[in-house]
């Protein structure tokens, strides 16, 4: 296996210099999700307009892998409708459990494409999607929410 | 490293018991093995050491040749399996210096170990020793493994008792400072680790032991790490219950063992019931066998057993000082080596005393996670994460560690693979 396969220089960057990074207010729901075996931990906050996501914070910590993969999700959904993030979503989901067979479509997952390799290395899968199932998870939470107050 | 002279009619380092690695590592066909391109380095024994040919020897003779199940036959190939079986009971009683094999459980691993007693205690024992409610306490320490607390944690749900536990020094030692008032009259058993399995700290015994005994507490160790890698006696240590398991001592997955002194086994009630604990069954009630059937409900893991009994026969004719000075020598070499690394933190002893083969660390500034990826593309297999012992990362206000374990067949140029390769790590995340 090549290490630099699993480690693009578009993951080292996020990672580095990780973009959206810190909780911001005002928020529609706000959820914390952790990966039980290696002890990462994400907190998750999106704020709503209308159908529109008009912001993803976020905090954590943990391996390269799942920190980068939250800045590339924030750079990918904030100002998107709903229903597109979640097209987003289901397609970095599909990548990654693609084992490494998919080949991902460059216009959808833009920066997140480089995470293509990470789906070759089974013990990592779960830390690139650590924060997009917060993201999933948030994104029900908010439109029940709102569901509610209507 | 520093050379002492020791001398003359003081022991000499020459006196120490050793053996020849490279000799032993030709018995361990696994390490012949090559991965992402690299000559393995496993030093990730503490989480499960490789097996000998020996043992998977041992294993295949029995499935080949003498399989059958135990204790209830009268033909030949269950006569065969239950003498293995029952011999490799004897071997491990004998390897632990116990009084009699009548002591010695075998369970599934160390944490099935630990949780029967756990189960031997509750709100309506018969014997007051395992009676257990509002008010009495339960002691344990902030290094022990999850399978050292949750079953702790349960019991005193059941029951209402209060769990308390020792801290944690800065350098990783048990904190015994406020051993008297933590294990008190109230106190009704004391659980901890012998040896950590992320520290690699060894915990020294005796005064807790003392004390124990004042209060008519019940002791017991997680033996886990240190019976594979440190001569045991049972006896000496004056100890109530160990627990420890096979497959970190050369031997197979699915067999562990329970050390108790046979009179406090059978006052405690059974923990799983069904076929080979009973002495009568009927639909009315059922009476139990006396330890250890009474705690081996169910066909037993033979095989495992054999291969249990093989492992510690190889470990015998090694010879368990050896085993530990071979260690020693190693963990002086790779405290060390690990101290040239820039930025690496250990957690737990840094000087080779009163520790074992085990060294947790960090590279300041990048994840385990990275750490242990780019170390097993050169080929170097650590452990990283939080090991089971999640207390321990926060008591030390770590998320996780990367941690490097040595056994018997480790030896210096693979500690020198884990300094090169974390150069590497270094570079990437540079």
């Amino acid at each position: 296996m090549q290490l630099d396969q699993l480690y693009q220089e578009i993951i080292l960057d996020h990672y580095k210099h990780p973009k959206g990074r810190g909780l911001r207010e005002p928020y529609a729901a706000d959820v914390h999700h952790v990966n039980p075996t290696c002890g990462d931990e994400i907190t998750l906050r999106v704020a709503l307009d209308g159908e529109t996501i008009s912001d993803v914070s976020y905090d954590g910590q943990g391996c390269s892998i799942s920190q980068a993969s939250a800045s590339v999700l924030h750079e990918l959904v904030t100002g998107r409708k709903i229903a597109d993030a979640l097209a987003v979503h289901a397609a970095f989901v599909e990548l990654m459990g693609g084992k490494g067979q998919i080949v991902p479509d460059e216009e959808v997952l833009e920066d997140a494409v480089a995470f293509a390799g990470v789906a070759k290395y089974p013990a990592r899968v779960k830390c690139a999607l650590l924060s997009w199932m917060a993201l999933k998870d948030a994104v029900a939470q908010a439109v029940a929410l709102e569901k509610e107050e209507v | 490293m520093t050379t002492l002279t020791i001398p003359a009619g003081m022991p000499q380092y020459d006196d120490k018991p050793r053996f020849d690695v490279e000799r032993v590592r030709a018995d361990f066909p696994i390490l012949d093995r090559e991965v992402n391109g690299h000559r393995l380095a496993y030093l990730d024994s503490g989480n499960t050491s490789q097996k000998p040919r020996q043992v998977i020897e041992a294993v295949a003779d029995y499935y080949a040749r003498h399989n059958a199940n135990v204790a209830r036959s009268v033909h030949t190939l269950g006569t065969e399996s239950t003498e293995l079986y029952e011999g490799a009971r004897a071997k491990v009683a004998a390897f632990i210096g116990a009084n009699s094999p009548d002591e010695i459980v075998f369970t599934k691993n160390a944490t099935e170990a630990l949780n029967l007693v756990a189960h031997g205690f509750g709100s309506h024992a018969d014997d007051p020793r395992f009676r257990l409610g509002p008010g009495d306490e339960i002691v344990i320490s902030e290094m022990e493994h999850h399978s050292n607390i949750v079953p702790w944690q349960l019991l005193c749900q059941r029951t209402g008792a209060t769990l308390r536990w020792f801290g944690i020094t800065e350098s990783g030692r048990l904190d015994e400072s406020n051993l008297e008032e933590l294990v008190n009259e109230r106190t009704k058993i004391v659980s901890i680790v012998h040896m950590s399995n992320v520290l690699g700290t060894v915990n020294a015994t005796a005064r807790i032991t003392q004390r124990v005994r004042e209060v008519g507490a019940l002791l017991m160790l997680d033996c886990s790490q240190s019976v594979p890698h440190l001569p045991m006696d049972v006896v000496d240590y004056d100890v109530d219950f160990i627990a420890f398991t096979g497959h970190k001592m050369l031997a197979p997955t699915g067999i562990g063992v329970l050390w108790g002194r046979q009179e406090l086994l059978n006052a405690m009630p059974p923990f799983l019931g069904g076929g080979s604990m009973i002495e009568t069954v009927k639909l009315t009630g059922s009476t139990y066998l006396p330890a250890p059937a009474r705690f081996e409900a169910g066909t037993p893991p033979i095989a495992q057993a054999v291969g249990l009994g093989a492992a510690v026969d190889y470990l015998t004719e090694i010879g368990m000082d050896a085993v530990a000075w071979h260690d020693k020598e190693l963990t002086a070499y790779a405290l060390d080596a690990l101290a040239t690394v820039p930025d690496l933190r250990i957690y737990g002893p840094e000087v080779p005393v009163g520790r074992g083969a085990t060294i947790s660390f960090t590279l300041k500034g990048i994840h385990p996670h990275d750490v242990g990826q780019v170390l097993d593309s050169l080929g170097v297999q650590v452990r990283v994460g939080h090991h089971c012992a999640r207390p321990i990362c926060d008591r030390f206000s770590v998320p996780a560690l990367t941690r490097a374990s040595f056994y018997l067949y480790t030896t210096t140029d693979e500690v020198d693979a884990l300094v090169r390769g974390l150069e590497q790590v270094r570079k990437v995340f540079a």
